[in-house]
């Protein structure tokens, strides 16, 4: 009877000390991952983000708002500003203004692959060693002239294409531009031919354009059933791929 | 010592701990009440970002701002983040560069390059850390250092990393590294400090053509869920089960 007395003694001083007298982070990963989370959200910050700009900058927010750089963050161009917001009256906080031309062309520089449409520049030609910012308001920049013809966008197509029997035809010939895709490129793509129709119109043996007269087939037998484009580049066709 | 002695002693014993745990459990509360004092309720969000590709124009901003935030080391072969350019051979071959392993001297000497006639495809691909759903990075951790927020943001414990490096490995994404500085292992907290606060991370901040969008997928109105719903959306390595929160539109399949 005193043995078993012992045994329930110490089975309940097991259960009350793993369950009431240890600490949890003994136990459980909990604790110390909040702890870990309260440090995470502790840090401090370094970017002061465009709002906390806006309050003391609001003339600059304006003008930028209704230009082509309205999605630029003021700290993309003007560095991390958190240090300038807690003490505007530091000179070594002071948000730089870049004035090189390195700085513009960091993002307006020529670069292959750099999607279309995106307004890029020959840093070596265009208007070599003058500072972009005596054309070209930053908060508000303006292209030389407004973007007219497809090759405002497309140039890598349009100075191929210039180099090509096809350099007299129009873009339209084989796509359909909507005028949602001028002011909004990606919400309206423009079509792309899908058959072998859309090259039929001039290059079948039938055809009546004399433009193309030395370049018919018969397509019924040419090239049986592959689409045009696999073999031929509509923006280059001497060149076959 | 006998049943008396062993007796006795534990009535010393209990009340003794007793004190102990007390005074433990008062430190750790002083611990945790930071993070209830923000008022910030973790359980309501569920944080993802979505990369738009065909708008990454390779300035690395997003790197250079991350690394001003987060302190991240400035060995351009440190980063939370990083931009890969893409080339696609017209014979299928695909070359990856990274480009914010460059100088930015550098990234400028590689402007104005004619394009390689070869190549059929070209674009950017900025990376940082998935914050998978299934994190492979915390299976293997072998001290509980590395985790999942409820919020899904992927945490690292610098006070219990032991810099094993386990975790670097296990990513199949290559988004960890091991800090020279504290000699933990470091990652993208998606900057846990700013989102929680309701900022953007620094990366989305900065981000020129809104390449980046961060958001909550729990939020009804949120502009991931509407950049989800508007295009199509792929995700890196699907086939490993890993379900990332980082979700891309326009992603060219020969990426990895």
């Amino acid at each position: 009877m005193q043995r078993l007395g012992v045994i329930v003694v110490l089975f309940l001083a097991v259960v009350i000390t793993r369950f009431f007298l240890l600490p949890e982070s003994w136990i459980s990963a909990k604790p110390h991952q909040a702890a870990t989370v309260a440090r995470e959200m502790a840090k401090p910050q370094h970017h002061a983000g465009m709002a906390t700009c806006r309050q003391c900058h609001e003339d600059e927010y304006t003008t930028k708002l209704g230009g082509f750089h309205r999605t630029i963050g003021c700290e993309n161009c003007h560095g991390a500003a958190a240090a300038h917001v807690a003490n505007k009256d530091d000179p070594a906080a002071t948000p730089p203004k870049h004035r090189e031309r390195e700085f513009c062309l960091t993002c307006h520089g020529f670069v292959a692959s750099r999607p279309n449409g995106f307004p890029q520049v020959d840093g070596l030609q265009h208007n070599k060693g003058k500072k972009c910012v005596t054309c070209h308001d930053p908060h508000d920049p303006k292209p030389d002239e407004p973007i007219k013809g497809c090759d405002g966008c497309h140039g890598v197509i349009a100075r191929t294409k210039a180099l090509s029997t096809h350099s007299q035809l129009e873009c339209t010939q084989c796509h359909q531009v909507s005028e949602q895709h001028l002011v909004e490129p990606r919400s309206a793509l423009p079509t792309k031919p899908t058959q072998r129709d859309a090259c039929a119109r001039c290059h079948d043996k039938d055809a009546t354009d004399p433009a193309a007269a030395s370049a018919r087939l018969d397509l019924s037998t040419h090239g049986r059933t592959y689409v045009c484009w696999e073999c031929h580049n509509a923006h280059l066709p001497e060149g076959t791929k | 010592m006998n049943k008396r002695d062993f007796l006795k002693n534990s009535i010393v014993f209990f009340p003794a701990a007793g004190v102990l745990s007390a005074l433990t459990c008062q430190a750790e509360g002083k611990e945790l009440s930071a993070s209830m004092t923000t008022g910030y309720d973790a359980s309501q969000h569920w944080y993802g970002m979505g990369v738009d590709v065909d708008k990454c124009i390779g300035c690395n901003k997003c790197v250079e701002a991350c690394k001003a935030e987060n302190n991240v080391p400035g060995e351009p072969y440190y980063f939370r983040t990083w931009i890969e350019r893409y080339d696609i051979h017209a014979d299928g071959e695909v070359k990856v560069e990274c480009i914010s392993t460059r100088t930015p001297e550098e990234r400028l000497a590689q402007q104005n390059q004619p394009l390689d006639p070869s190549v059929v495809r070209s674009f950017f691909v900025p990376k940082l850390c998935n914050q998978c759903a299934n994190p492979p990075c915390v299976q293997v951790c072998p001290v509980g250092a590395t985790f999942q927020t409820r919020d899904g943001v992927v945490l690292v414990d610098e006070q219990r990393c032991i810099g094993c490096r386990y975790c670097i490995q296990a990513c199949p994404y290559g988004a960890r590294y091991l800090n020279p500085q504290t000699h933990t292992a470091d990652k993208c907290t998606f900057c846990y400090h700013r989102i929680t606060k309701g900022q953007l991370p620094a990366c989305v901040e900065v981000c020129p053509t809104e390449a980046r969008i961060f958001g909550d997928l729990k939020g009804k109105q949120d502009r991931l869920v509407r950049f989800q719903h508007d295009n199509e959306i792929s995700v890196l390595k699907p086939d490993l089960n890993t379900e990332p929160k980082v979700r891309y539109a326009r992603l060219d399949g020969e990426v990895r």
